[in-house]
């Protein structure tokens, strides 16, 4: 997990954790729905930005939501850039939020071509000769 | 732990369902976050809980049966059915984890079911206000397997 370091904290390696002979590709599927829901969240913030009216109660309701995602797959760098545009939110600062959701974008993206290389050599390296849990 | 009541599930006749010899704890899992549903779900089922989840309370009131008392009397000779743990997330939209622990604590039907919350917020005044309104545990997201574990022991009396 080495090219991944300072992106994911511990609670990536709490995800692998649960991965078994059952479900071996586990994190894969739940880094997978990750992407496919933050993209539908980057996609309404950025139209509720293009618009121009800041309504930040919504805006901080979709990165409510976004960063509760990022938390739970310990996406770290991610979850900093949204909890920095909530704080935009929360003092109703619009240029700030713009920044910053370009920030978030960027780690974001850096995350998913991270996590695509580390899945693709997880794959090439075949499965685990030990199952981390027995069941 | 906390300073709302600890009562055991054996204490509020909690009725052990078997399935294949096995107890399963019946969980009804309630998130409107979709990553966050699929987490807690695949940490009850390692945990050998049977899962059920909802992506909001109305969902979750709809499958207990609140306020219907011909579904209710299904729920209750139906064992597969019989939920004996909601755990719930307190921030969701519409109706919150909080009101809808006050909704399930106030049903005469649904009140023994204990009601665990959890939140991505480490608020002392909502995490007191929960315990207060008869939940049964608060936990902080994300959820990590020794919290499962730890809710476990906790509803089934054992001190770790």
């Amino acid at each position: 997990m080495g090219k991944c370091q300072g992106y994911l904290d511990e609670q990536f390696i709490e995800l692998e954790e649960l991965q078994d002979d059952v479900n071996p590709n586990f994190v894969e599927e739940v880094a997978t729905l990750y992407f496919k829901d933050s993209a539908r969240l980057i996609n309404n913030i950025d139209q509720a930005l293009e618009r121009g009216s800041f309504d930040f109660n919504r805006l901080d309701s979709y990165m409510h939501q976004f960063k509760g995602s990022s938390s739970s797959i310990g996406a770290s760098k991610v979850k900093t850039e949204c909890t920095m545009f909530r704080e935009y939110c929360r003092v109703g600062n619009a240029e700030g939020c713009l920044r910053t959701f370009q920030q978030v974008k960027k780690e974001h993206a850096r995350l998913r071509k991270k996590l695509e290389h580390y899945f693709q050599l997880a794959r090439q390296a075949g499965p685990k000769e030990t199952a981390r849990r027995s069941k | 732990m906390n300073s709302g009541s600890c009562s055991s599930l054996m204490d509020v006749g909690y009725d052990h369902q078997h399935h294949d010899g096995h107890e399963q704890l019946h969980v009804l899992a309630v998130d409107d976050n979709l990553i966050d549903r699929k987490l807690v779900e695949k940490l009850l089922k390692i945990s050998s809980c049977k899962v059920t989840t909802a992506e909001n309370a109305i969902r979750a009131l709809e499958y207990l049966g609140f306020g219907d008392q011909n579904q209710h009397m299904d729920a209750l000779t139906n064992n597969d059915l019989k939920v004996n743990l909601i755990i719930t997330d307190y921030c969701m939209p519409g109706m919150t984890g909080f009101e809808l622990l006050k909704k399930v604590k106030e049903s005469s039907n649904l009140k023994e079911i204990p009601v665990v919350i959890m939140s991505s917020e480490n608020i002392p005044t909502r995490i007191n206000k929960c315990l207060a309104s008869g939940a049964q545990m608060f936990m902080q997201k994300p959820l990590k397997l020794s919290d499962v574990e730890k809710l476990k022991c906790h509803l089934m009396n054992c001190r770790s």
